[in-house]
């Protein structure tokens, strides 16, 4: 098997990794670049886990082959505290008991800073129609709501 | 799982239409086509479906936008589900379509998968698929030797199956004509969760009524799964064409999709009893939404 060339903007910086053909993004964060944030539940794009933004928008990055990623910018989880500060999501999070085991939390917190990135004062519909595709066994979502309210207007 | 027991060896991202079919062609029915890949993915996972290389078409612009051509409107196979949930010509002229595009999956899967995939993927109850063939639409598929466009209803053989060889063909585009005044159109899906459930049904409908919007011209009506393929009810809109808009006519007409259709017991989507009389309801809720934008249109 041949490896292609996968060079994407990856948390704001050029990345260029040479991946298998059939490798899916999430293995190429995680597995190749070392960025363990993302988690890996489903695998079917059921559980919103492995949440990631492809240019801004939320994707399951376990339903994405890495190479769809050519050309094109990537933000982590990672890349919301790039200098070990928290990022007011992740603070809102922390502060309203947002986080139980903490699996969920590196995906709700992507689809939540995509949401606020065009919506910087969401309903509460519109909150919980954007982690809709996040799954969360712990909190029963009420917390998590209350912690994007509490975020949103402070993420400029 | 990990990426070395899944089969495809080559992905490749042409720039052109032409040289996405040459790949095609060039590798003798080992080579698939991919878009959004949502459905896909899984499949291949599950080694559903095999593939030696992937042709990844979304970088085509060909594939891409919605735009009113003409009497049509076209929208290209890649735009994604997102894109027609927020298209202001979709929700203005064909809201079931926009309502039913944003009731796919959940807003990941949205952003990714397409309508193109939603057709070709060929699930009786796809959320898009069953207002389209409200809706009339017709597929354009680009072969080797030319391109050719048919009605999208004729394009099912079972769950899964479809007319287009993914292996060799590209769905490049649906149209359909986008309603005008006096016609209307709506979306119901029933699940048992709003995101990221299949659904236990999903129905749409596509009226249009009289100038005075008291009398039904024509009725459209789709309901799934209730087949191996996507169902059209069609005795319920004989029944309606012609006849007044009134609450016997349209019971009268939904009790006869009910008898026509041939839902099954399902473990995931409940028995064919409750499915039975559930295509009423959906079907109900349809028309008198459809009736309802019809008459302020």
């Amino acid at each position: 098997m041949t490896l292609q060339t996968l060079t994407m903007k990856l948390n704001g910086e050029e990345v260029t990794v040479q991946v298998r053909p059939s490798a899916l993004l999430v293995e190429v964060l995680r597995d190749q670049l070392e960025l363990t944030g993302t988690k890996v539940a489903c695998g079917e794009g059921e559980c919103g886990a492995c949440t990631v933004l492809l240019d801004g928008v939320p994707v399951n990055s376990c339903l994405v082959p890495a190479l769809k990623a050519q050309g094109r910018e990537v933000m982590t989880v990672e890349g919301l505290a790039p200098l070990g500060k928290l990022h007011p999501l992740q603070k809102a999070f922390v502060e309203h008991g947002a986080v139980q085991c903490g699996y969920c939390t590196p995906g709700m917190l992507m689809s939540a800073k995509a949401l606020l990135d065009h919506n910087p004062d969401p309903t509460e519909d519109e909150i919980r129609l954007a982690i809709s595709g996040n799954l969360c066994r712990c909190t029963g979502y009420a917390k998590i709501v209350e912690a994007i309210q509490a975020a949103s207007g402070k993420t400029g | 799982m990990n990426s070395a027991s899944r089969r495809w060896e080559e992905y490749l991202m042409p720039t052109s239409l032409e040289e996405a079919l040459a790949m095609l062609q060039e590798r003798g029915g080992q080579a698939r086509v991919i878009a959004g890949g949502t459905d896909l993915i899984i499949q291949l996972k599950k080694k559903e479906k095999m593939a030696r290389c992937l042709v990844d078409i979304t970088n085509l612009l060909e594939l891409k936008g919605i735009e009113l051509k003409g009497d049509f409107i076209r929208i290209g196979a890649c735009v994604t589900h997102q894109e027609l949930a927020s298209s202001g010509l979709i929700r203005e002229r064909a809201s079931a379509l926009a309502e039913g595009a944003s009731q796919v999956g959940s807003p990941q899967i949205r952003n990714m998968g397409t309508v193109g995939g939603n057709i070709v993927n060929a699930q009786p109850a796809a959320d898009t698929v069953v207002p389209l063939i409200a809706l009339g639409a017709e597929v354009e598929v680009a072969t080797a030797t030319g391109t050719r466009r048919e009605p999208l209803e004729g394009l099912y053989v079972g769950p899964g199956q479809c007319t287009v060889d993914a292996t060799a063909e590209i769905l490049t585009a649906v149209w359909f004509r986008p309603l005008g005044p006096h016609q209307g159109s709506a979306f119901e899906r029933l699940a048992r969760r709003k995101a990221l459930s299949l659904p236990i049904l999903n129905a749409a409908a596509v009226v249009t009524l009289d100038s005075d919007g008291d009398a039904f011209q024509e009725v459209r009506l789709a309901v799934s799964p209730v087949a191996p393929t996507p169902f059209r009810a069609r005795k319920a809109e004989e029944a309606l064409r012609g006849t007044a808009v009134e609450v016997q006519a349209i019971t009268a007409a939904i009790e006869l999709a009910a008898q026509e259709a041939q839902p099954r017991t399902s473990l995931l989507r409940g028995s064919e009893e409750y499915r039975r009389e559930m295509v009423k309801v959906l079907l109900r809720r349809s028309i008198e939404r459809a009736v309802q934008v019809a008459r302020g249109g």
